[in-house]
């Protein structure tokens, strides 16, 4: 469970999150909301990247916001990028492992990575170069790297940005199954609503830094106010 | 979905990613091997003594540009200090030699150990720098080192600290190993200690600290997302680099018996960056390339009464080709433009078969 209070980020003149308070319960959350939002930028607070003005963000009982960024994955923290972030130098192998490595981890190294590139149903194999894969693949790399190792926050940024639809409703699949597949708790942000419907159990919405609405993701997406900010009438 | 899974995971079986080395890679390992054995046994006894000891400086800067080679090509860390780390490590195991009885290859580890250090301090306050700013830091670091050299001297078998006495008149040479005096002898010396530095890299590349520089250089957010420690791994690379150029130092020493602060000026690091981009800094072939282009070329052009300087003009020309058309440099396009050139030879010939 994630609960954030009063998290305020600003970056001079611009205030990127005003006091947002919000709690993720568990399964899958749907982060959702217009450009310049404040979404990636409240994700770059869970990571570490951004130090916000004010507030705290409870992960699990702990307080998230004291650890440095690369404890932070260590503790469990996963995420991916808006651009995605595969090293192309490496295999596909090594891009998992190298996760691992640095994580809590679970069992053996070649197991666990080989299961979790099996979990993002990523159809290469393993020891092929990431530079050799197409967009969709290289998602998936992002996707195993982010499950492997037992993580307790995953934090999926736009992963199906610029995908073909074949292609989407695949990792539609993988992201729907990585609560129950790691015990971790999922949020996605995504402009795709078929995406974040099929996804997550709920969902919340970001407007100018502000929280305004959030819940069960079917009654948030019929809400008046999330139609008018970010859906747009029909 | 599960069909693909089960696709995946049978694809995934171990038998598929077994570390049996691939066809390429067994034609590449046996011709580094044959490469090797070639050069340990057979050129010393081909080539002149000039050419013996060329080699040797070969060796000692092939180990130099693979530290350099490392920190610009595997971490992205521009150094331009590399001639002064060099001269640490010489000045350090001449120190020692003179100093101790200890055998050579303890006093390697020992230069190597204490270069670390040195490269550690200069590395700690750098490392908050990048790119441009980080080149200047270690070019100025570099030209300081140049200038507290010239002060304090190379040790000359004195007494005292620094080991220094200019009024001596006749000046000890800096010893060998007792198995390596001779120069055919202390070249294939200074190539095992070479293939050992280059394993030592190879070592790093293919574990956990090579799969973090890869994550670093592409790019920082994600190798921190990945939970790597990006300032404990760039010092790493910092103290790996620094320690193959102290050791390189002490072959260096051995190798040409007299130190002078004359032969580190800082602009050698400028070169010395200059052969590594051209010998290319992705492959490890890549310093064995700029060892060459940095130490036999020269001996060529002396050897044929042609002045070494136009080498700087060439060094220039040469880095432009490689920056604007072949980034992995030579070590990546020769093999590409040899395999180019086969396949044109075979076209032309089996185009004068036909009738």
């Amino acid at each position: 469970m994630i609960e954030v209070s009063g998290l305020t980020v600003r970056y001079g003149g611009v205030t990127s999150l005003d006091a947002m308070s919000l709690t993720f319960e568990q399964g899958t959350c749907g982060l959702i909301g217009p450009n310049g939002a404040g979404k990636t930028t409240f994700f770059n607070v869970l990571s570490g990247f951004v130090r916000p003005a004010a507030g705290t963000v409870r992960a699990f009982g702990l307080d998230l916001l004291s650890m440095a960024h690369y404890r932070r994955a260590r503790w469990g923290v996963r995420r991916t990028f808006q651009t995605e972030q595969a090293i192309e130098e490496l295999s596909v192998f090594d891009n998992v492992a190298m996760v691992h490595e640095h994580s809590r981890q679970g069992g053996s190294r070649r197991g666990d990575v080989l299961d979790a590139i099996a979990f993002a149903g990523l159809d290469a194999d393993p020891a092929a170069s990431v530079r050799t894969l197409g967009a969709g693949q290289r998602r998936l790399v992002e996707v195993a790297r982010a499950v492997v190792g037992r993580p307790r926050l995953v934090l999926l940024d736009e992963p199906a940005a610029g995908l073909p639809d074949e292609e989407t409703s695949h990792l539609a699949e993988v992201i729907r199954r990585i609560p129950e597949h790691t015990g971790a708790l999922a949020i996605l942000v995504d402009h795709d609503m078929s995406l974040v419907s099929a996804c997550c159990t709920t969902t919340a919405v970001l407007d100018f830094g502000k929280l305004i609405a959030s819940g069960p993701t079917a009654a948030v997406l019929r809400d008046d106010a999330v139609i008018r900010a970010y859906l747009g009438v029909a | 979905m599960s069909g693909t899974v089960r696709a995946t995971l049978e694809r995934a079986s171990p038998a598929r990613i077994a570390r049996r080395p691939s066809r390429p890679q067994l034609i590449k390992a046996s011709i580094t091997t044959v490469l090797l054995l070639f050069a340990f046994f057979a050129l010393p006894e081909l080539l002149s003594l000039y050419y013996v000891d060329t080699m040797t400086q070969v060796a000692v800067y092939s180990m130099v540009t693979l530290a350099l080679g490392l920190l610009v090509g595997r971490v992205g860390l521009f150094s331009l200090g590399q001639a002064a780390v060099l001269a640490i490590g010489a000045w350090a195991a001449a120190r020692l030699l003179f100093a101790t009885t200890q055998p050579y290859p303890l006093i390697l580890l020992e230069a190597g150990l204490i270069t670390m250090v040195a490269g550690l301090v200069i590395g700690l306050p750098a490392l908050r720098l990048r790119g441009l700013y980080l080149a200047l830091i270690t070019l100025m670091l570099a030209g300081g080192i140049t200038v507290v050299l010239a002060t304090v001297n190379f040790p000359n078998g004195g007494h005292g600290f620094l080991g220094y006495n200019g009024s001596l008149l006749h000046i000890p040479p800096i010893r060998r190993p007792s198995i390596a005096a001779s120069d055919p002898a202390y070249f294939r010396y200074s190539m095992v200690v070479a293939i050992l530095m280059f394993a030592l890299v190879l070592a790093h590349i293919k574990t956990r600290p090579g799969r973090a520089w890869a994550a670093i250089r592409q790019s920082e957010p994600a190798a921190l997302a990945a939970g790597i420690n990006t300032t404990l791994y760039k010092l790493w690379a910092f103290a790996l680099a620094s320690f193959i150029t102290g050791v390189a130092g002490g072959v260096l020493a051995g190798a040409i018996h007299y130190l002078y602060s004359i032969n580190f000026p800082t602009q050698d690091s400028i070169t010395l960056l200059a052969v590594t981009l051209m010998g290319g800094v992705f492959s490890l072939w890549g310093a064995v390339v700029a060892g060459f282009l940095y130490q036999f070329l020269p001996a060529l052009l002396n050897n044929w009464g042609v002045s070494a300087d136009w080498l700087i003009i060439l060094f220039g020309l040469g880095v432009l080709q490689v920056l604007t058309t072949a980034p992995a440099g030579l070590a990546d396009q020769f093999p590409r433009d040899m395999a180019r050139l086969g396949r044109l030879l075979r076209r032309a010939a089996s185009r004068g078969d036909a009738p």
